[in-house]
């Protein structure tokens, strides 16, 4: 079962490590996490995306990250209200004849293109997890060079804080 | 010219270190020096407190354990860069698996040069990671003061710990003007104030549930221990008169003698405490945390009981065993409330008999044999010439199982033994520490002798301190704990398990200057221990015990608690 799980946590040297080092103590495997400070230098803020068995599962490893000193705010906010997006570079072929074509498949995505190169273009898009597989089911077929995704960051809606 | 006030006077990050211990109250210290703590060890070459030089530093991070699960007080190591820092680590891992407070100072390399694989440089903070609560690293000697006040606030805190603290050598020789204001702040509660509102709640359900229970059942784990609740949870079992059993941390809870407790229980444990888990209605565990060697099969634990888990850390709620009611809260705390409710006329004062005569009939049993001593005996005899006072060290293995089984145990805290990580080695270096922290009483320790070979350099420190702790060595000349299994589950097939080789214990103990005895069946052996136990030194005594001999009963891993082995 996914769950999403956010936090914030003290931006220091080996805090991450730490966060990180008691999933594997508890065998858990991250899916993805996303990390970044936010509006000063001191706090980062966690989107945490882990399959596990269940709710409870959830409960015990928030209770388990819960103790480290650095991690604060902790929630599993999978059924919550709550909103998640990701972003996805995408180097796909296009040569000038499959190009007209690409873009307009690509458009009811509202992704965009960052650069164009003389038999490739690099598209950007954000989203929900499921929109950015869509659209590389189309890319696919055009055949994708190079792909980056930078898993979801997420939190809860107004009301749910 | 008037002395400048020392906290104007320019010092470098070691005095601000050693200044900052005497402000937590250190006392006493366990240590091994080396080039990246050479200015930690100049600081404390001035210091009131004692350093104590060990032989190796596991031995320093047991000493220290020792010493601060026989008082309740934060142990303290300081040990150099690299290959020191690894040394300590079993230990550290040792500390984290029994919840003991500790700080431990590790040196590290210069600031300007870690990262590039420098001389004795390892990653400490990453490498202790996962066995610490929290570990830091002083990047200005002007924040010694506030890390080290910080550190042995979060060791005492909540379910204590070890804590790291790496010191790179340029911030110890750093001068740093900074205004050290002695600062002790009180351990944190950790709990939250929802959580304390919800504890509150589920307590009196769970009293409620008492009143109702037919066969309820206390347990004690190391959490009583920890929390210093001895008192209070011996007045809550005696004010319900519910029998209690204990995990191998928790004894000492209550007294072995008292009518009120059915033994130990788990793999070694009693048949009565594990029938008791078996049949109870109602179990009450204070502070332990459902291991696997109590907990033999989750799934058929306690098959007819509710389960209520007070426990200071949220999660080991509900981690192994499904529980009804899950109190985050300090066993002291939690049981204090608790004694504040009245019991209604007990209704279960027929389950509370069942339990006492099921203990009489089958207490831990052993048959001596003429022309050989048991171990069981030995340890019975010492518990009658120490009156059941002493504070017992183990190591690990069979001596450690018939040590809990056999010794009169009469307050908390009295047993020092490595109950999470069973680590070999243990035994020796505890007993040091346990002896500096209590030198009004008799300190002995059983040890196997796979396990004493594991630390037996610290016999120096014993020597060199005149340390009064009496080594009692139950000598089967094998891996005996091992070797039971390979017995049970691998059709005998003794694996690596036998020592046919053996160092003269004898000669060991000379070349440390420490006073033999070997206790010698044929001979008057109860005179020669008497004679060693009361002695004012060290001494080391020597059992030979039957090669072959059994802890028993036993519970094969993966069984549930009430299909003993071995009950007479
Ligand atoms: C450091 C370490 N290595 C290995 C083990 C595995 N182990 C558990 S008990 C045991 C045998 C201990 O032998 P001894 O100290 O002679 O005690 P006995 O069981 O014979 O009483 C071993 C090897 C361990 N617990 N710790």
């Amino acid at each position: 079962m996914r769950r999403v799980i956010t936090c914030m946590m003290n931006n220091n040297p080996g805090v991450l490590n730490r966060f990180t080092s008691s999933l594997t103590a508890r065998q858990v495997n991250i899916d993805s996490i996303s990390i970044s400070p936010i509006t000063d230098r001191r706090t980062s803020r966690v989107t945490l995306v882990v399959l596990l068995k269940g709710q409870q599962e959830s409960q015990q490893l928030l209770a388990q990250l819960d103790k480290q000193l650095d991690v604060f705010d902790l929630k599993d906010i999978t059924d919550t209200h709550h909103v998640e997006r990701e972003l996805a570079l995408i180097k796909v072929n296009a040569p000038a004849n499959k190009r007209a074509e690409l873009l307009a498949m690509i458009a009811p995505f509202r992704a965009s293109i960052i650069d164009v190169g003389s038999s490739d273009v690099v598209i950007q898009i954000t989203g929900t997890r499921e929109k950015v597989n869509a659209l590389l089911r189309i890319t696919a077929d055009y055949g994708v060079l190079q792909l980056v995704r930078t898993g979801v960051a997420g939190f809860t809606r107004a009301e749910d804080q | 010219m008037l002395a400048k006030q020392p906290s104007e006077m320019p010092q470098n990050g070691a005095d601000l270190l050693v200044q900052s211990l005497a402000d937590q109250g250190v006392e006493l210290l366990f240590g091994y020096p080396g080039g990246a703590v050479l200015p930690e060890f100049d600081a404390l070459y001035k210091a009131k407190f004692n350093n104590i030089l060990v032989r190796h530093e596991q031995g320093a991070v047991h000493a220290a354990e020792g010493y601060a699960k026989s008082t309740g007080k934060t142990g303290v190591v300081i040990v150099t860069s690299g290959p020191g820092a690894t040394n300590a680590i079993t230990g550290i891992a040792d500390a984290m698996s029994d919840s003991v407070p500790m700080v431990v100072f590790t040196g590290q390399v210069g600031m300007s040069v870690i990262g590039t694989n420098a001389f004795q440089e390892a990653d400490v903070l990453s490498m202790t990671a996962p066995v610490t609560k929290n570990n830091y690293q002083v990047r200005s000697a002007a924040d010694v003061p506030k890390i080290v006040a910080a550190a042995f606030q979060v060791a005492q805190s909540g379910r204590k710990g070890p804590v790291v603290v790496d010191l790179p050598k340029n911030v110890m020789n750093e001068t740093a003007t900074t205004e050290i204001i002695a600062q002790r702040p009180e351990p944190l509660s950790m709990i939250k104030a929802k959580e304390k509102r919800e504890a509150m709640g589920k307590l009196t359900d769970m009293l409620m549930a008492l009143d109702k229970a037919k066969k309820p059942l206390l347990l004690a784990g190391g959490g009583v221990i920890a929390a210093k609740a001895g008192d209070e949870f011996k007045a809550f079992a005696r004010k319900h008169q519910i029998p209690v059993i204990s995990t191998l941390l928790g004894i000492g809870a209550i007294p072995s003698q008292d009518p009120l407790f059915m033994g130990m229980a788990g793999m070694h444990g009693t048949y009565t405490a594990n029938m008791a888990i078996h049949e109870c209605d109602l179990l009450i565990n204070i502070g332990c945390r459902f291991e696997d060697r109590l907990a033999t099969n989750p799934k058929r634990f306690a098959p007819n009981a509710q389960i209520a888990h007070i426990d200071i850390d949220a999660s080991e709620i509900g981690k192994i065993i499904k529980t009804d009611f899950g109190i985050i809260g300090d066993a002291k705390a939690a049981l204090k409330e608790m004694l504040l409710a009245e019991p209604t006329a007990t209704k279960h004062a027929d389950w509370l008999t069942l339990n006492q005569e099921r203990r009489a009939k089958h207490p831990y049993h052993y048959r001596t044999q003429p022309g050989a001593l048991k171990p069981q005996q030995i340890i019975e005899e010492v518990g009658r010439l120490t009156a059941g006072k002493a504070i017992v060290t183990t190591d690990v293995g069979q001596h450690q199982m018939w040590a809990a089984q056999f010794y009169p145990f009469t307050f908390p805290g009295q047993l020092i033994t490595s109950g999470g990580l069973g680590t070999m080695g243990f035994g020796l270096p505890a007993s040091v520490g346990a002896r500096f922290a209590n030198p009004d009483l008799p300190v002995v320790l059983f040890t196997g002798d796979g396990s004493l070979q594991m630390t037996s350099e610290e016999m120096d420190v014993i020597h060199g301190y005149d340390l009064n702790i009496k080594i009692i060595l139950l000598n089967n000349h094998t891996l005996g704990m091992v070797r039971q299994w390979q017995d049970l589950f691998y059709d005998k097939r003794r694996s690596q398990t036998i020592f046919h080789e053996q160092p003269n214990f004898q000669k060991l103990a000379d070349a440390y200057g420490i006073q033999y005895c070997a206790l010698d069946p044929e001979q008057n052996w109860q005179a020669a221990l008497k004679q060693a136990m009361t002695s004012e030194h060290a001494a080391f005594i020597e059992v030979p015990i039957p090669q072959l001999e059994a802890v028993s009963p036993m519970i094969a891993p993966g069984q549930p608690n009430e299909n003993m082995l071995g009950v007479d």
